[in-house]
């Protein structure tokens, strides 16, 4: 009985100070129990995120809460959760392509009002930005996300080995120029020849990475490339949806032609269906001397004890015989209409948007896409990678944004992968295809689809 | 009374100061139900259950796939577009091209696996030495979760530092890097045959040894009285009643194979290009990447009514075999 009654008596001091301790704890955002959950990827970016927010629940006092899912589930995660109008996130940075669906769909909340109302202004941000992350349709003024974090496809290459005088010296002798970073395929392509199976410091090394994976969407942010200096472009400008021609054009087959070659020629083996991770892998370890990536992983690289610092430099993705750009990558932050926090929500986003958050973004190793930032006369000495980021946001182009884009998007993977990994067919019968697939999808959307 | 009612009185002398003269209105109640109700009553949480697990999204997928129902344009009308999907899956030669290939892998693990671990069943039937702690050895592949499986197996195979490639190179001399066993063409389909095999030939190997030991030993002894040899005691004895099991085994691991995601997925995403897209990677994305609800939903239908058909044959041909 006595037993019982100091068995009694210590739950209840044990209750009593997990209390006090919870209060004492919690703080303000506690004690008032807001919280937000804001949605993204797993990546390096997202680390430097959940330090930025920290001032957020500091000012506000709402506490953040984060779910970050891997970039190989992440489009699967969250469009499930988007698609059956679930709660999990409160604000989520979605993918650029998935603007289409979501604003059709309704499943992000329309900000222009709330622009309006809390004077923040689309042209403040870069142009590429606003068109590739928050409008639908696009080109029009409906906004239904706030750029968040800017990003494309870049290339970073061993510095180290390239400005050896051994290598320099070999490289010179053998194509009649100096070893340089790349400005145009052709000399990416001699260049990562020239590396390939070469020894250096004992070691065997490789020509370039470039991105090859099936599964979800590398080897088309990869392909897209080297296709848009080619001259590929997604429909007629003049005559939207109309692929025939267009997609599948003679030019179109001889850049996916040339990344065949690269890959064939250039890459180490194994590279079959490789994305970001591998890529950072291949690089980190030394085995690749150029390596194409997100600018988003660059902060990361150039940290990083064994390549980083003064072994790495960066180089903006090649020009193609008929054109200079790259793909975009990067997305905006919204608000999920399903969420029961949405004036909460709303003002993360308001907080996001200052210019001393969004410069403090870049220093943590996010991207801001906010002019006051990227246009200052100090940024591209800000970040070694930083004039090169610069540089390709000025020439980025996306897939396409439509409400099927994973079905466009799918469908590409499956050609492009099929002929440039499976050796199937050619490249003009992969992009025949490719347009046959494309017509598909958009007729089921209720497109009108020219063939001429 | 029956019992089942006997045991629910609690003022019966079964149950001795239990319930008294306080009885609740439910005791009261519960006396007056029938077995048959009573019955119901406890299975009606698992009919309950199964209804809403198994049977209404079963109903509701058949009723999904005559629709044009996609979840990325919900914002589009719904339409009934009557057997459009079933018509336009049968007339795809991609899906073709995967039920091949879904068949060609089922075939070839299976045909190995039975192969295999009817092989391991006959030499772990036999006393020896460490016995018990080979059989646990083989076993251990089976009690791994496919997707640890599929990711090990990746770093085995990488071309680079994966051992694997070493061990072929050691045999064969060709270089390790030379060859891709996940990425290449032709070696992409042996590739996942091979660690499907090497996860569940010991499972076979159990429904062997199953099978093995029920053979009573008299029959062997009235062979070796008859101065049987071992080889026609092998064809006359072992093989003909252990056939039984080694259909059985057949059977639930084509079922499984033919509905082999996780592995397949892990190892080779479907790739290299689709040489490997199982019919069940082709679905997965059908309805969960591109959000094609209505025609995935036809595809589903049909692969479950192929291999329920498949099975009930295939059932069938086992009762003939065991009443032989």
């Amino acid at each position: 009985m006595r037993r019982m009654r100091w068995l009694r008596s210590t739950a209840a001091s044990a209750i009593l100070a997990a209390a006090a301790l919870w209060g004492l704890g919690g703080g303000e955002a506690a004690a008032q129990g807001k919280q937000l959950t804001l949605c993204w990827a797993a990546w390096d970016p997202a680390n430097a995120l959940v330090e930025l927010g920290k001032d957020f629940t500091k000012q506000s006092g709402i506490e953040m809460k984060y779910e970050f899912v891997p970039w190989t589930s992440y489009a699967d995660r969250f469009l499930n959760e988007l698609n059956s109008h679930g709660k999990l996130c409160d604000l989520i940075i979605g993918d650029s392509q998935w603007i289409g669906g979501a604003a059709e769909n309704k499943w992000y909340v329309k900000l222009n009002d709330f622009f309006d109302r809390e004077k923040i202004s689309m042209d403040d941000f870069v142009p590429a930005t606003v068109v590739g992350y928050s409008q639908w349709p696009k080109n029009s003024p409906n906004y239904w996300a706030l750029p968040a974090m800017a990003d494309a496809v870049g290339w970073t290459y061993r510095k180290d080995w390239f400005s050896r005088p051994d290598i320099q010296a070999a490289f010179k002798a053998k194509y009649g120029r100096d070893l340089a970073p790349p400005k145009t395929y052709d000399e990416l392509k001699q260049i990562a020849e020239f590396f390939q199976g070469r020894e250096i410091d004992g070691k065997k090394v490789y020509g370039a990475y470039i991105f090859t994976e099936r599964g979800s969407e590398g080897i088309t942010m990869g392909v897209t490339n080297v296709l848009y200096n080619y001259g590929f472009t997604y429909d007629n400008p003049k005559k939207p949806y109309q692929m025939q021609g267009i997609v599948n054009s003679s030019d179109a087959a001889k850049g996916l032609e040339f990344y065949k070659e690269l890959y064939k020629c250039c890459t180490a083996p194994g590279m079959t269906n490789a994305y970001m991770q591998e890529g950072l892998d291949a690089f980190k370890s030394g085995q690749v001397a150029m390596q194409m990536n997100w600018f988003a992983f660059f902060p990361g690289l150039y940290k990083d004890p064994n390549v980083g610092g003064d072994k790495i430099g960066f180089f903006v993705n090649p020009a193609g015989p008929n054109g200079h750009f790259t793909q975009l990558g990067g997305q905006g932050i919204s608000v999920v209409a399903t969420s029961d926090r949405k004036d909460d929500a709303l003002a993360y986003i308001k907080w996001f948007a200052q210019p001393a958050v969004q410069q403090k973004w870049w220093q943590l190793g996010g991207y801001s896409a906010l002019k006051a930032v990227v246009d200052a006369p100090d940024f591209p000495k800000s970040a070694a990678f930083a004039p090169q980021f610069l540089e390709s946001m000025g020439i980025v182009k996306d897939f396409w944004a439509e409400p099927s884009y994973a079905q466009l998007l799918l469908d590409m993977q499956k050609r492009v992968h099929d002929y440039v990994v499976a050796d199937k067919g050619t490249a003009q019968q992969a992009l025949d295809l490719l347009v046959k697939d494309w017509t598909k999808v958009f007729k089921e959307q209720g497109k009108q689809v020219a063939s001429q | 009374m029956d019992k089942m009612t006997t045991i629910l009185q609690p003022d019966d002398a079964t149950f001795p100061g239990v319930g008294g003269p306080a009885k609740s209105r439910s005791t009261r109640r519960v006396r007056g139900l029938s077995d048959r109700t009573i019955a119901w009553l406890f299975v009606a949480p698992t009919i309950a259950l199964l209804l809403a697990i198994n049977i209404f999204p079963l109903v509701w997928m058949i009723r999904l796939s005559f629709t044009s129902l996609n979840l990325s344009m919900s914002y589009l009308p719904l339409r009934f577009v009557g057997l459009d999907n079933f018509s336009d899956i049968l007339n795809d030669e991609d899906v073709w091209i995967r039920l091949q290939t879904t068949a060609q892998f089922v075939i070839w693990s299976v045909a190995l696996q039975v192969v295999i671990g009817f092989g391991l069943a006959l030499l772990i039937n036999r006393q020896f030495r460490g016995h018990s702690f080979w059989t646990t050895i083989i076993l251990l592949p089976m009690m791994l979760s496919p997707a640890v499986v599929g990711n090990f197996w990746t770093l085995l195979l990488q071309p680079q530092i994966g051992p694997f490639n070493y061990v072929i190179s050691l045999f064969t001399g060709v270089p390790p890097s030379s060859f891709s066993m996940t990425g290449q063409v032709s070696l992409a389909p042996w590739t996942i045959v091979l660690v499907d095999t090497w996860m569940w030939a010991p499972y076979v190997m159990l429904i062997c040894l199953a099978g093995l030991r029920s053979i009573p030993d008299y029959i062997y002894e009235a062979a070796e009285v008859d101065r049987a040899s071992p080889w026609r005691q092998f064809w006359s004895i072992t093989l003909p009643m252990t056939v039984p099991f080694l259909m059985l085994a057949v059977l639930f691991r084509a079922i499984e194979n033919f509905k082999m995601f996780d592995m397949v997925n892990l190892l080779t995403s479907g790739g290299p290009g689709s040489t490997t897209e199982l019919v069940s990677i082709t679905l997965k994305r059908a309805a969960f990447e591109k959000w094609r609800t209505g025609y995935s939903s036809a595809l589903a239908i049909i692969l479950f009514v192929t291999v329920f058909g498949a099975a009930n044959i295939y059932v069938k041909a086992l009762n003939k075999v065991k009443q032989r």
